[in-house]
């Protein structure tokens, strides 16, 4: 009975190698996918103005009135990369987990931290448009301190709340408040 | 029988952390691939001299791919990005001018803790960019 208890475990040992070093790029990973337009278009909004360096002042402000700290920016190339971090303990998730420790005497992980990264980028059409394109993607640790979401979020609701307040910033940039 | 079962858990685990450490000091200047092999894969060429245009469609073209823009610097031409779509998936962009009407594109990829060497992502990458640009990219000699 040795032996083959033995095997399993090296077979075990050698899976795991195996599937570490064989991790690969999924093959659609820089594929532009069919949905790509419908995104950018959710993403973007245009506004009628040539002054880039307003639009992007008025785009930090509102970043900053939402509680984004600036991480990076480039106003030559009309980039800034902004981040918030987040408790997004869940009571219904705790609960959860309470209940669970209770029935089985099991420690149920739960969501702890959320980072949210916001890409903006302002980019001139012509001479009288500029569009400015949003991203949002966010990553979720829980309390064992692992990653469980690391993705973009797709959420039409949030961008056109996002745009709404845009527009409401630019207009104060543009009167000088 | 258990403690020597133990032994070769053990040993196969000790063993592996060696090759790890070993790995730690080696992986910061070596990559799989040769150096021109990896630069053939990674860059082409543009017929274009306009620097800011092509940082600018460069841009475009990592966020329509469902990237962030993380650094962006207009001297240096570069251009740093992340996709997060359960894996992360990060990207550096470089340009550089080669004579005076035409442009060096440089990518490179890390797949989460891998770095990419394989063609297959960079002609899509290549691909999407010579789209967004309208026009053809050229293979560097």
């Amino acid at each position: 009975m040795r032996q083959p208890n033995n095997f399993l475990q090296f077979s075990f040992v050698f899976f795991c190698c195996f599937i570490l070093s064989c991790q690969t790029i999924p093959h659609d990973a820089l594929k532009l996918s069919p949905e790509s337009l419908a995104e950018r278009q959710l993403q973007t909004r245009v506004f009628e103005t040539n002054d880039e360096k307003m639009i992007l002042s008025a785009c930090a402000a509102l970043l900053q009135d939402l509680g984004y700290q600036i991480d990076e920016s480039e106003t030559s190339l009309g980039v800034i990369l902004a981040s918030r971090d987040r408790d997004v303990t869940d009571p219904a998730q705790v609960a959860g987990a309470v209940a669970m420790a209770i029935l089985f005497g099991v420690a149920t992980p739960i969501d702890k931290n959320q980072k949210v990264f916001a890409s903006l980028t302002t980019r001139p059409l012509d001479e009288k448009r500029i569009a400015v394109r949003i991203i949002f993607q966010h990553m979720v640790w829980n309390t064992q301190n692992q990653l469980v979401k690391n993705e973009c979020i797709h959420d039409a609701k949030i961008y056109q709340e996002f745009f709404s307040k845009l527009s409401k910033s630019v207009f104060l940039e543009a009167q000088g408040l | 029988m258990s403690a020597k079962r133990n032994k070769i858990f053990l040993s196969s685990f000790l063993l592996l952390l060696v090759f790890g450490c070993a790995n730690q000091q080696k992986n910061i200047l070596e990559s799989d691939e040769s150096q021109l092999k990896l630069r053939s894969i990674q860059s082409r060429s543009y017929d274009i001299s306009d620097k800011t245009r092509l940082c600018r469609t460069i841009i475009a073209t990592l966020q329509d791919l469902g990237f962030i823009i993380d650094k962006a610097d207009e001297n240096l031409g570069s251009i740093s990005g992340t996709k997060r779509s359960g894996y992360s998936l990060r990207m550096t962009v470089t340009v550089r001018p080669k004579g005076d009407k035409q442009m060096i594109v440089r990518a490179n990829a890390q797949y989460n803790l891998i770095t990419v060497e394989d063609p297959e992502p960079y002609q899509d990458f290549f691909a999407a960019l010579s789209k967004a640009l309208f026009l053809e990219a050229h293979h560097i000699e």
